[in-house]
């Protein structure tokens, strides 16, 4: 097999005296779609933050496409990186939120230029003509020019996947992009990211959409507790789940 | 029934009477023209030195250094100010202990003592000296000839106005969504560059309303500057009326230079407001109210298509 793209080896995390993450171990192939699932409070949010470094690993290593994220190790200690190298590896990772976060005092193409302007430093010239490609595939061409405020949920979610594909990631996050959206805006956002998928970009969804994990999805992990209890083909998390918690879950969401 | 129904559309509405608005306003008019009367009617206003003084050479001398003044020590205020709100939101502890220090004492001390100590500065110190710390001393300098009445100034105004500022801008960016910060940082964003492009430009949204305060509170502050014998607005006013005794016209001339330069700022403070409003729900729409004024900031130079 090749390398992972994501490989989680025992991380564990506590804020203060609260253990929120007790050893995951998971791996993510290139071009897979691994879907994670779980029960409020079960550290999923708090596990995808770790993976760019927006929560750090009290122990345990996480790698992105081979490379130790937030550390470095020498001399048979893990070293933690300055805030250049950890934003360095971040370039490579794109992630979406719940709440979409899209920068209020910019228009769409301007949040989606930000960045590579910015960050990686490509002409206007050059961002803008990238930023109106990806904001026509999210199929939002005819809304460029408007602001956050002027757009719907779904709408700004979209813009949101286009920003952070505007930086050319190897590896998408999502965490729980649908979940602030009413119900007749989430297949919007679904379909952008199942073209996604289709293309061969590697996704981390922390969903509560079955539907999505179990069509989209390579493969499904069942948190609960900060473990990884279950994972596996969706088919078989899913729909026959081994473990007596994961089938508790499943009654309660399905 | 059927009546009512086919005649509702043609039926005018009737305001409200509201007789108690006549009555306030019969009394507010009556208490205007008295004051109108007085002013004009009482000769000790004396509107002819009022206006004769208007824009003599010493009193215009005295308004541009009262502006210059002003325009200083906000912008040392401000821009320090900024960096004080930063450290004060450090995690570094020794960084936010510090500015928590800086604003304790400049903000728990009147501003007017501040000014009397960098005023007498050279009692303290007689020599300022430029070197390295308890080592060798490359130049030194008199604090008096360096000092002077300007320095201290603007030291005391703009070192006791960042302790403000720095609260206003505090205050601005934990108004910002966390979320706003994570995001840019997970971009590849540097904190800096994070707090540059997206934090501060939302903050200023609630940073610029009270900053248009302190200026215009700054503009009126500047005239503790007599204190150092510095011929700024009000103390210009105070050396032509000690020689020639128009004690009050003088006044009211000062007076009215500094209600004009606080209406100008207001003016300004406006378009401040509107320029960061930019992709707010009030700029995206519902701007009728303002619309005269949209087309008024429209035609300035400037501003962004
Ligand atoms: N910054 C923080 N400080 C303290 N506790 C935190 C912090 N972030 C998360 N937690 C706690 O960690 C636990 C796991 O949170 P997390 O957000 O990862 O759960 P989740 O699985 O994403 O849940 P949900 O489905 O509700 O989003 C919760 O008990 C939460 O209260
Ligand atoms: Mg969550």
């Amino acid at each position: 097999m090749a390398q992972p793209m994501v490989k989680a080896v025992q991380v564990h995390k506590s804020f203060g005296r609260v253990k929120v993450l007790n050893g995951v171990d998971l791996e993510v192939a290139p071009r897979e779609v691994l879907c994670i699932v779980g029960p409020s409070g079960s550290g999923k949010s708090t596990f995808l933050r770790c993976i760019n470094h927006l929560e750090k690993i009290d122990a345990g290593q996480l790698f992105v496409d081979g490379e130790l994220v937030g550390y470095a190790r020498r001399g048979g200690k893990m070293h933690e990186l300055g805030e250049r190298a950890v934003a360095e590896q971040r370039k490579n990772i794109g992630m979406v939120f719940q709440r979409f976060n899209l920068f209020p005092h910019m228009t769409a193409l301007e949040n989606v230029m930000e960045a590579p302007v910015r960050v990686r430093g490509e002409s206007r010239a050059t961002a803008r003509e990238h930023a109106v490609k990806l904001l026509d595939q999210v199929g939002l061409s005819a809304r460029r020019d408007m602001y956050p405020a002027q757009l719907s949920g779904g709408q700004q979610q979209r813009v949101a996947i286009a920003r952070a594909l505007a930086m050319r990631p190897k590896l998408m996050l999502f965490d729980e992009p649908t979940s602030a959206l009413d119900p007749e805006l989430v297949g919007e956002v679904l379909d952008v990211m199942r073209s996604l998928a289709e293309d061969g970009m590697t996704m981390v969804v922390v969903t509560h959409e079955m539907g999505f994990a179990r069509e989209v999805g390579d493969a499904v992990v069942f948190m609960d507790g900060g473990v990884v209890v279950e994972s596996g083909h969706p088919r078989d998390v899913l729909v026959n789940p081994r473990h007596a918690r994961t089938a508790a879950f499943l009654s309660k969401v399905l | 029934m059927t009546q009512a129904a086919e005649s509702v559309e043609s039926m005018p509405t009737v305001r409200r009477r509201q007789p108690g608005r006549w009555v306030a306003a019969a009394v507010v008019c009556v208490l205007l023209a008295m004051l109108v009367n007085t002013f004009v009617t009482n000769e000790r206003f004396q509107w002819d030195v009022v206006f004769d003084w208007f824009t003599s050479d010493r009193i215009l001398a005295g308004l541009g250094r009262t502006i210059q003044l002003t325009v200083i020590s906000m912008l040392i205020g401000i821009v320090l100010g900024l960096v004080l709100a930063v450290m004060r939101l450090s995690d570094n502890p020794l960084l936010s202990g510090v500015a928590w220090a800086y604003i304790w004492l400049f903000r728990g001390t009147p501003v007017f003592v501040q000014l009397l100590f960098w005023g007498f500065i050279s009692a303290l110190y007689p020599r300022l000296s430029l070197g390295v710390p308890f080592g060798p001393e490359f130049t030194s300098f008199s604090a008096n000839e360096l000092i002077s009445p300007f320095v201290a100034a603007i030291l005391g105004l703009g070192l006791n106005e960042a302790a403000y500022m720095a609260e206003i801008a505090r205050a601005g960016i934990l108004s910002v969504d966390r979320g706003q910060a994570e995001a840019a940082q997970a971009l590849g964003m540097t904190r800096g560059l994070a707090l540059r492009r997206i934090v501060l430009p939302q903050a200023m949204r609630v940073i610029v309303p009270p900053t248009g305060n302190q200026a215009i509170g700054m503009l009126k502050t500047t005239s503790l500057v007599a204190v150092l014998a510095y011929p700024e607005l009000l103390y210009s006013a105070q050396l032509i009326y000690s020689a020639n005794y128009q004690t009050i016209p003088l006044l009211i001339t000062a007076s009215l230079w500094y209600l004009l330069i606080t209406s100008v700022l207001s003016v300004g403070q406006f378009f401040v407001e509107r320029h960061f409003a930019r992709g707010s729900v009030i700029s995206a729409g519902a701007t009728d109210r303002r619309g005269s004024l949209r087309r008024l900031a429209a035609r300035l130079p400037g501003r962004r298509p």
